[in-house]
């Protein structure tokens, strides 16, 4: 067994959910989500015994491209991130109802089904079609099933798709011209390839571009909170959750092994920006009207700090920076989800039209509550171990980067705070509202559990990502000796 | 058996909590209080064999339960390290706490959220265990961080008042500031030794400390006294800790006064030897101590809040401790946080009782003469008032008399600022209990109808911790100090000069006994003899009006910090997102502007993007199959 089987898996899932109907199709959903998460576990347990799950075909023999998947222990972290909020996206989304549900459904899968591929692909240009045929499902999903009016809910996300679009087409020249100098698309390969520091430096801005897009790096935001705004919360999860994390996960899959001179030449430049993200996101965070807006700020000054400890280009930085990506990604999912909980009975995203709600949701209270205290990193939320990491990865560079990064503890906890103070103490709201259902508490308490077990016990994921981390490391370093040796 | 009492220690609060969080409300009041209550004795029990294990065998026991985050250099343990100190913390932390919980089944009596009061009341005893007991300083920080979640959660308990819920918010965002500073000291101290375990630190500093950078020691020495006055409550970080009184009572009495309060005097003993390599922040240290000592006393002179005389007597009297701790008299630090946590507690529990018995009333100028209807409260109230101010025989007279010798002996200045934060101590205390209990009852008829002693739940904590503001000082008694010897292998100062007794140590005796008597004095003719009442807040005027607002530094704050963070983010909301954003549309615009079909973007034909899309990937392999 390989790891093309859980693409095969996801896939099957889209068509089969699109051909059960639109009564069914969230049902089957589920349970091909469901079934992806325990392949996903099944093929970690394979990993931990040593097994190797990478799967090489050739696609296309002139070019050569291969259809080629690496299973290593970082890919298959961002898999099972994928994996296990899918089926937790698809089953809190029970209580909204669809028009045209197959082929809402059928998208989600299939959405998930690319993204999967990215996290594997070891070919650039396969990697590459992934990357880009993401897009399109999240497209579709956002434009429309998304809410709010329609005119300028189609601006916003055709504005996502083109601006993501065209700065992905910068990193398939990257690809290209990589080809033309090594006559091949493999990862392993890529890598090998003699580039000079002026070439690197063009490969790595053309990576960077399309990356800094997706993530979303500032000034590269401007999509963003629209279309977190506009999209129906399932794609906003997909995209807040997981697509962003595409970026960031390249960013040490590909960018810095391809580009390590050029890493090291912008390393400081790079992370200021990722700092600057943290404290411009909390800064604009603060005074947002808008729920769904204002995650998205938060969401933008999280991200900066976890592409900091990626450029960081340490052991620490690294592992901290995938853990938050995992932290965040779930952290991300449950307060969405509890922003759409709010927006099922009171019809709005507007902060100042909540307020009162605790009194009447207890239980929605305590989840929402834990997902602000593991969002700003309290001890004992998987959030803290990540961002420690990550903080203490910078601290290695320069301390004032670990200190500026960190001012998210303090400005993260008064956006989130007076946020909830303002969304759901005070005196009871007149409009009723109902405390959490079934299967939106059942949801929100996966989300919850998963982010204090790993708070407490992340050591099953620190052994599941450390070594193939440490390996891209090593090349990394190892490429720049023999640069230094040439030189 | 260490393991499993440790285990005990831990587990017995964390039941309690997941009791009162799932099954508090159905269970009924009664029940949710009790198993709260019992949940910390069984706590307390577990420390206690512990302590006396530790007493008997005067050796540390380092329990790791697993490892926790494993680091390229180093790696934290979910470790815990029960020594002298923690131990001795951990006595008050869950003896006072098993008190507080009992005195609160009375309290919280007609509260309908009784059972998440107890649940958020036995998460924090966790927490503060795991501050006091972690072996290392992260697992520290899991407590640090935790019983400020607590604090927040509790103080804005009575969640519909948006004033409440204000206070809380800012309790933790101004605790979070000393956190970061908590974060930047482990860094640096990780960078410098390459471990964050308390035992090894402390062999390696003592060791070869001084190789290190003097710049970095001191580097990490501020950042963890600015931690340390985030929770501790000291300037400039203390204003948070007054406002902390919008929570119930008993509250103020555990964390605002009693235990969390006293952790940043705990992480700074824990962590002394690495201050001691750091002169000039322990003098930093005492001069923000004698500080804080002063001006929170000089505001408590004329607040009319009963409890928020106590709040700031609470930041003055910590104030003391910093001095203490800033001089390098440890030792004399913990003994004043441990009589304090006695008769401020007791203090703090008298409020509440006066409060439960007035109706919620919190202004003093509407009290008078309630000793006639409440004796025991009365008669605690004014033991615990006589320890705080000084007066011999009863505790606080030992420990605070301690704090001024060190003082005079190295810092003739700081002494003198203490010694008169101990004088306005005095008198703001019996200005209290002048107001409160004596001469006639100022209320309203309705509220004097309903004066009564409080029940045997509240009134029993109240004689024990009494009893204990009473005789706590014999710890540590001039010339003769159990607490000091039993600190030895943790703290051991060569100069402890406090206990040398002579002509000038008795002198300094009596004129802090003479300033005490000063204090009580002018309190006993103003409010006593002239029966005066404290004027309406419009007729307050000069200095006392600037005293009575506590000096305008929260208007401060907001002007300079709050305000304009605010305006910023304003600005980048209104003006540079849409600036950025038309920038960038603008420029995709040019790039997608060969066709002049701005109308084509806007129609959102995804058909032509996607064609874009495919007819791209497919002339990029053409290109590449033809160039072979």
């Amino acid at each position: 067994m390989d790891v093309s089987i859980l693409l095969i898996l996801l896939l099957t899932g889209a068509i089969a959910t699109f051909l059960s109907g639109d009564k069914l199709a969230s049902k089957v959903a589920l349970i091909f989500s469901v079934a992806a998460l325990v392949i996903t576990l099944m093929l970690v347990n394979m990993h931990a015994q040593g097994q190797s799950l990478d799967f090489a075909t050739v696609w296309v023999t002139n070019p050569k491209i291969f259809f080629a998947l690496s299973g290593d222990g970082l890919a298959l972290a961002m898999l099972l991130l994928t994996t296990a909020l899918l089926p937790i996206i698809i089953y809190s989304s029970f209580g909204n109802t669809y028009a045209n549900a197959k082929s809402f459904y059928a998208l989600v899968l299939f959405m998930a089904f690319a993204m999967a591929g990215t996290f594997l692909a070891s070919d650039g240009f396969l990697y590459y079609i992934f990357w880009e045929l993401s897009l399109i499902p999240i497209y579709f999903i956002a434009l429309v099933w998304g809410n709010g009016d329609a005119e300028s809910r189609k601006k916003a996300v055709l504005k996502f798709f083109i601006y993501t679009l065209a700065g992905s087409l910068f990193m398939l020249v990257g690809f290209v011209y990589l080809y033309q100098k090594t006559g091949s698309f493999l990862l392993t390969d890529l890598v090998k390839a003699s580039l000079s520091e002026t070439e690197q430096t063009w490969i790595f801005f053309a990576f960077f571009l399309a990356y800094a897009i997706k993530i979303p790096l500032i000034p590269f935001h401007t999509w963003q909170a629209k279309v977190y705004q506009k999209a129906p919360f399932v794609g906003t999860i997909l995209l807040s959750g997981i697509m962003l994390k595409m970026g960031l996960y390249s960013i040490i899959r590909w960018q810095l092994p391809i580009a390590p001179f050029a890493a090291k030449n912008y390393m400081t430049i790079l992370i200021s920006l990722g700092i600057a993200g943290v404290i411009y996101g909390s800064i604009v965070a603060l005074r947002q009207k808008n729920l769904k807006r204002l995650l998205a700020y938060s969401s933008l000054a999280h991200v900066g700090l976890i592409a900091a400890g990626a450029y960081t280009l340490t052991i620490d930085g690294f592992r901290g920076a995938v853990l938050q990506m995992l932290a965040h990604g779930f952290v991300v999912a449950g307060l969405f989800i509890v922003a759409e909980i709010i927006e099922r009975r009171y019809n709005t995203q507007e902060i100042a039209e909540m307020g009162g709600i605790r009194s009447q949701a207890p239980k929605l209270t305590s989840f929402f509550m834990i997902l602000i205290m593991a969002s700003v990193a309290l001890p004992t939320t998987f959030n803290f171990i990540g961002e420690f990491m990550v903080l203490f990865s910078l601290s290695q560079i320069n301390m004032w980067f670990a200190v500026l990064g960190g001012s998210t503890i303090i400005l993260g906890a008064y956006y989130m705070l007076k946020m909830f103070q303002n969304s759901m103490l005070g005196e009871t709201n007149t409009k009723l509202f109902a405390d959490v259902t079934f299967s939106e508490g059942t949801s929100l308490v996966l989300i919850v559990g998963v982010l204090l077990f790993f708070g407490f016990y992340p050591k099953p994921l620190l052994e599941l990502i450390t070594p193939s981390l440490e390996q891209i490391l090593a090349g990394i370093n190892n490429i720049d000796q023999l640069k230094q040796v040439v030189q | 058996m260490e393991t499993s009492l440790l285990l005990t220690l831990l587990l017995a609060p964390l039941a309690g909590f997941l009791f009162n969080i799932f099954f508090g409300k159905a269970a009924g009041k009664t029940i949710s209080g009790a198993v709260g209550t019992i949940a910390v004795s069984v706590s307390f029990v577990a420390t206690l064999i512990l302590f006396l294990q530790v007493l008997d065998t005067k050796q540390a026991i380092e329990i790791s339960l697993f490892e926790w985050i494993n680091f390229s250099t180093f790696t934290v343990d979910f470790g815990f390290l029960l020594d002298q100190l923690s131990l001795l913390w951990l006595m008050f932390v869950t003896g006072i706490g098993a008190l507080i919980h009992l005195y609160s089944i009375g309290y919280m009596h007609d509260d309908k959220n009784m059972s998440q009061y107890f649940a958020y009341l036995n998460m924090f005893v966790l927490f503060m265990i795991t501050l006091v007991a972690g072996n290392n300083l992260v697992v520290m920080f899991i407590g640090w961080e935790g019983v400020g979640l607590c604090s927040y959660l509790l103080i804005g308990f009575w969640h519909k008042n948006q004033e409440f819920n204000d206070a809380a918010k800012k309790a933790f965002i101004m605790n979070r500031i000393g956190d970061l500073g908590f974060l930047a000291g482990v860094f640096i101290i990780i960078t410098l030794f390459g471990t964050v375990n308390f035992l090894e630190l402390k062999e390696i500093i003592l060791a070869s400390g001084s190789t290190a950078s003097a710049y970095w020691i001191a580097a990490a020495a501020l950042a963890l006294f600015i931690a340390a006055s985030g929770k501790s409550a000291q300037i400039p970080l203390y204003t948070w800790l007054p406002d902390a009184m919008a929570g119930p009572t008993p509250v103020s009495a555990l964390i605002h006064a009693a235990t969390m309060v006293t952790a940043g005097i705990f992480m700074i003993s824990r962590m002394h030897f690495l201050f001691d390599l750091a002169p000039q922040i322990l003098d930093l240290i005492a001069i923000i101590g004698a500080l804080t000592a002063l001006v929170a006393a000089s505001i408590a002179l004329v607040q009319n809040d009963i409890k928020k005389v106590l709040a700031y007597s609470t930041v003055s009297q910590l104030g003391l401790m910093f001095l203490a701790l800033g001089l390098g008299a440890y030792e004399v630090a913990i003994f004043h946080v441990i009589t304090h946590a006695f008769f401020k507690a007791c203090l703090f529990l008298g409020s509440g009782s006066v409060i439960h018995s007035m109706g919620g009333e919190q202004d003093m100028r509407k009290m008078g003469g309630l000793k006639k209807y409440m004796k025991t409260t009365y008669i605690t109230f004014i033991i615990a008032a006589l320890a705080i101010s000084g007066i011999p025989i009863f505790s606080g007279f030992f420990s605070k008399d301690e704090i001024l010798l060190v003082a005079f002996h190295q810092n003739i200045p700081l002494w003198a600022v203490a010694s008169i934060a101990s004088i306005m101590t005095a008198f703001y205390m019996f200005r209290l209990v002048f107001l409160t209990f004596f001469n006639d009852f100022r209320g309203t008829a309705e509220q004097q109808k309903h004066l009564h002693e409080s029940p045997a739940t509240m009134t029993i904590p109240l004689i024990v911790l009494a009893f204990l503001a009473a005789v706590g000082g014999l710890i540590s008694l001039p010339g003769n100090s159990w607490l000091n010897d039993y600190l030895a292998p943790i703290i051991s100062r060569t100069g402890a000069e406090a206990h040398v007794l002579g002509t000038t140590e008795y002198i300094l005796m009596g004129v802090a006994i003479i300033g005490g008597l000063i204090g009580i004095g002018i309190a006993y003719s103003m409010f006593m003899k002239n029966k005066q009442v404290p004027a309406e807040d419009a007729q307050i005027t000069g200095f006392a009006n600037v005293l009575y607002h506590k000096l305008y530094v929260d208007e401060l704050y907001t002007s300079i910090i709050i305000n304009p963070i605010n305006a910023l983010s304003t600005f980048f909301r209104d003006l540079l997102e849409p600036a950025l954003g038309a920038v960038v549309f603008g420029f995709g615009k040019v790039v997608n502007g060969i066709s002049t079909q701005g109308r084509v973007v806007q129609n959102g034909n995804i058909g032509l993007y996607l064609f874009a899309f495919v007819f791209g990937i497919s002339a990029i392999l053409i290109y590449l199959f033809l160039g072979q």
